[in-house]
């Protein structure tokens, strides 16, 4: 299965408009795909209060997982990561 | 407000300074779930009524999110996202098949997720209003009931238990004249948005909940008093407070002293979104667009393409105003992540600013090229940090080979100030960056608490400065503007009229308390204030002369 592991970019993590951003691109793949915090159960990644309940932080590892055929949205997903989402659209 | 009352009262934390005088109308608790809710009779027509609900009030949010705006567009748009989540409906479903009611199923749901988010605290915790909300619309709609909400039909005080986003947006906002909570926070989304729509609120007022329907009361953000049943001297002195706010949002002419001598007044900015809001609030222009932004968060150097496409926003939102471009102002003390530099012992006097020209000359190079692919007459441009007519020289050429038409350089180091005539005759205008030239006239690290007095902006020593460079401008027929925080200023910003500067440039929100105080005074009195001020030996008393030079009017009206 496909996999990448990628670096919380965003100062304030992944709150709530970031994680609407990222549970809403993850969703809209149709793939089935998790982020794992290094350490800790992987959660669906299109689930929006899977996300905020994780509390992913800048500057902690995470792993993405997807389902055959994902590859391209993992890495959307991993560039979304590594940019800074809360200025993408404030 | 210091006018007597006999009314009862109540406090709470508000937000913003507004006042509002208005009956409370009340946004009724949404339905629970029965106490003892009979187990679902058929589990597989309770799931599929069950999620009918959810998407009913996704499909719901979402249109009240297509239908709204900006933050709470935003907001609108996560709660929608919450409601049709899966792992929320997964949860909701293992309930109701081992036997638990559909209400009860959700209502549990939900506090599972919202212990999870208090747990973690601050803003995660203040999300829990969004969950909720999705909570009572989904309860609402399995019990039979209509969505929790309040059609206002005068205009009122809105009071609840707390407000969501989706509450919000269900109310009709040219009615509500405030809105006061007996829960949420000071950084929640309803006292956010009320901030932006400029009406009053205040959260956690304990007891607002017990106050007759339709009573009137009174609400003062500043000083987070509710006040039922208000007497007339009260209301009075609110509709005064309310009246002189709006006059003065209202007056969105152009900057001008009384006798029509012309000071730009303009907005600092450090993104495009930044130049929407500056148009908003009337500023005639940017007179600082901070490009780090595009820097410092970057891991490798921004392209000029991507650079050109974020200038080209900010000209485009600014529809013919002028923007002036600052180059990067970083170095030892705002690092970059994808240029490493030697540790520095003295930052704040090392590579910064156009002095990274130095070192990483193409990024300067870049970063003017990028700006005169998109660049207007309406653009200009300016290099912060320089020293010398030279440096000046240097950067001035690097910016017009590159197309850009109107050239400057900030003015921040004393030697600049000094020799500001020598600086101006190689660029077209400067402007003055007061924070850091009272840091380096006055020796002072900005970091340093303990030394705060001697940054103040009212040092006589840094406004002698100023004044060397306006009258250098003045004698040059070139502009010299100021954009630190010394514009934003009401009283400050009459000394530096009267010392000859020709533009302000300010946070958005300072716009119309300066543009009133300038309004209301002649240039000659701008003069005389600045006068006054340079004749004293210390900041404080320097201050103390400017005020006492100022119309009586305008010091009651901006509580100076």
């Amino acid at each position: 299965m496909p996999q990448r592991t990628t670096t919380v970019f965003n100062k304030t993590g992944l709150h709530a408009r970031p994680a609407a951003t990222f549970a809403k691109m993850a969703g809209a793949s149709g793939h089935a795909i998790t982020i794992a915090k290094d350490g800790a159960a992987p959660i669906d990644a299109s689930s929006i209060l899977g996300l905020m309940g994780a509390g992913l932080s800048c500057g902690d590892a995470v792993t993405l997982t997807g389902d055959e055929g994902s590859e391209s949205i993992l890495d959307e997903l991993v560039t979304m990561l590594e940019s800074d989402l809360d200025a993408v659209s404030a | 407000m210091s006018v007597e009352t006999s009314s009862a009262t109540l406090t709470g934390i508000g937000v913003g300074r507004s006042c509002a005088v208005a009956p409370v109308a009340f946004v009724h608790a949404a339905p629970k779930a029965p106490a003892n809710e009979a187990a679902p009779a058929d589990v597989d027509a309770t799931l599929s009524a069950t999620q009918d609900a959810f998407d009913a009030v996704a499909a719901s949010l979402q249109a009240r999110a297509d239908a709204a705006s900006g933050n709470l567009a935003e907001v609108l748009q996560a709660t929608a996202l919450m409601a049709s989540d899966i792992s929320l409906h997964g949860d909701v479903k293992n309930r109701i098949s081992a036997g638990t009611g559909p209400a009860t199923a959700v209502t549990e749901a939900v506090a599972g997720f919202a212990a999870m988010f208090e747990a973690a605290g601050g803003y995660l915790a203040e999300r829990v209003t969004d969950l909720n909300s999705v909570r009572d619309r989904v309860v609402a709609r399995l019990l039979g009931a209509d969505e929790p909400g309040l059609t206002l039909t005068e205009r009122s005080i809105v009071a609840a238990e707390d407000l969501s986003p989706a509450d919000t947006a269900t109310l009709d906002l040219d009615l509500v004249a405030g809105i006061v909570t007996e829960l949420g926070g000071p950084t929640g989304h309803t006292a956010i948005i009320a901030g932006q729509l400029g009406i009053p609120c205040l959260v956690r007022v304990t007891g607002i909940l017990g106050v007759p329907e339709g009573s009137l009361v009174a609400v003062d953000a500043a000083s987070g008093i509710v006040t039922i049943d208000p007497d007339a001297a009260l209301q009075d002195a609110y509709a005064a407070r309310a009246e002189a706010e709006a006059a003065l949002a209202a007056d969105t002419a152009p900057g001008a002293t009384s006798d029509g001598h012309a000071i730009q007044l303009l907005a600092n900015i450090g993104t495009p979104a930044d130049a929407v809001r500056a148009v908003a609030a009337h500023a005639e222009g940017v007179g600082l667009f901070r490009t780090e932004v595009l820097f410092l968060d970057a891991t490798e150097a921004p392209t000029a393409e991507g650079q050109a496409a974020t200038y080209k926003e900010a000209i485009d939102a600014l529809a013919g105003r002028k923007l002036v471009v600052r180059t990067i102002d970083a170095g030892a003390d705002k690092p970059l992540a994808f240029a490493t530099q030697t540790d520095e012992e003295n930052p704040a006097l090392g590579v910064r600013g156009f002095r990274l020209a130095r070192t990483l000359p193409e990024l300067i190079d870049t970063q003017v090229t990028a700006l005169g692919t998109v660049a207007d007459e309406t653009v200009w441009a300016m290099a912060p940090m320089i020293a010398t007519p030279s440096e000046a020289r240097d950067f001035a050429s690097r910016a017009r080979a590159a197309g850009i038409g109107k050239v400057g350089v900030m003015v921040e180091v004393p030697a600049a100030a000094l020799r500001a005539e020598a600086i101006l005759n190689e660029v077209d205008f400067v402007s003055l960056g007061t924070n850091d030239l009272a840091q380096y006239t006055m020796a002072t690290d900005r970091l340093r608490g303990e030394l705060a007095d001697l940054l103040s902006p009212w040092q006589p020593a840094v406004l002698e400065l100023v004044r060397a460079t306006a009258q250098a401008g003045l004698k040059l027929g070139k502009p010299v503007g100021v954009c630190g925080e010394s514009a934003s200023d009401p009283l400050m910003a009459l000394v530096l009229t009267g010392l000859g500067i020709t533009s302000l440039s300010m946070s958005p929100g300072a716009l119309p308390a300066v543009r009133y105080a300038i309004r209301h005074h002649t240039q000659a009195q701008c003069e005389a204030i600045a006068q006054a001020v340079l004749s004293q030996d210390e900041a404080g008393p320097a201050r103390d002369a400017a005020l006492a030079k100022v119309d009586p009017d305008v010091r009651e009206a901006l509580g100076l």
